[in-house]
């Protein structure tokens, strides 16, 4: 399954965002070619407005519930309002890998 | 006691705290290394948790605050959120404000 593509359906169907970008980052991570593991989220949809960050967020995570449960290992999310987007329309870097992917400890979910 | 009671315990006890994987000094996961980076500019003292030492907490802090990843961070017993969050909101220089506030400072 092409997870970069599901994740971006999921967004545009529930959020009808004016502007979505889903970037499959996992080359970044200590994970195999092609973990499809680690993506990056930039939304911007008119709902997010006078919606606090923490919300925005889970309102996200709340619609890719089911793959964070898999085999999404990490989102970073960038969440903003058209007006905050017509403001400053660029998101910052994800961060490099620090190898703890590895290092799981012996009874995750 | 269960992993949620001790969250609930760490999270009231401490003012500032970070669950995040591995720790400050030896970061395991570049979100986790971020956030801890940006709580460190704010020049105050925070305790930490890392969750890859505590599989009951690594599994527990997801429910707790209904929040599926880590790093988290927690001021006054309140979600704040994770690296994204606490990255923002240090660039906009209010996560300083926050962390000086729940530290005792004045406003």
């Amino acid at each position: 399954m092409d997870m970069r593509q599901n994740i971006a359906d999921k967004l545009q169907a529930q959020l009808a965002p004016a502007y979505l970008n889903v970037e499959d980052e996992s080359h970044m991570h200590n994970v195999p070619p092609g973990a499809q593991s680690h993506f990056k989220v930039t939304v911007v949809a008119a709902e997010f407005s006078g919606q606090s960050l923490v919300n925005r967020h889970r309102r996200v995570n709340r619609i890719l519930a089911e793959e964070l449960a898999g085999q999404v290992h990490a989102l970073a999310l960038h969440t903003l309002s058209e007006e905050e987007w017509q403001a400053k329309p660029d998101v910052p870097d994800s961060p490099p890998c620090r190898g703890g992917s590895k290092v799981q400890p012996k009874s995750p979910t | 006691m269960s992993a949620l009671d001790r969250i609930r315990k760490q999270v009231t006890g401490n003012p500032v705290i970070l669950y995040m994987k591995g720790t400050p000094q030896m970061p395991q996961c570049g979100f986790s290394s971020r956030a801890a980076q940006a709580l460190m500019e704010c020049g105050e003292e925070f305790a930490y948790v890392n969750v890859l030492m505590d599989p009951e907490i690594f599994q527990d802090l997801p429910k707790f605050a209904d929040w599926p990843t880590f790093p988290q961070l927690y001021i006054n017993g309140e979600l704040i959120g994770g690296c994204d969050i606490t990255l923002e909101l240090h660039e906009k220089g209010e996560l300083q404000q926050m962390v000086h506030e729940a530290r005792g400072g004045s406003a």
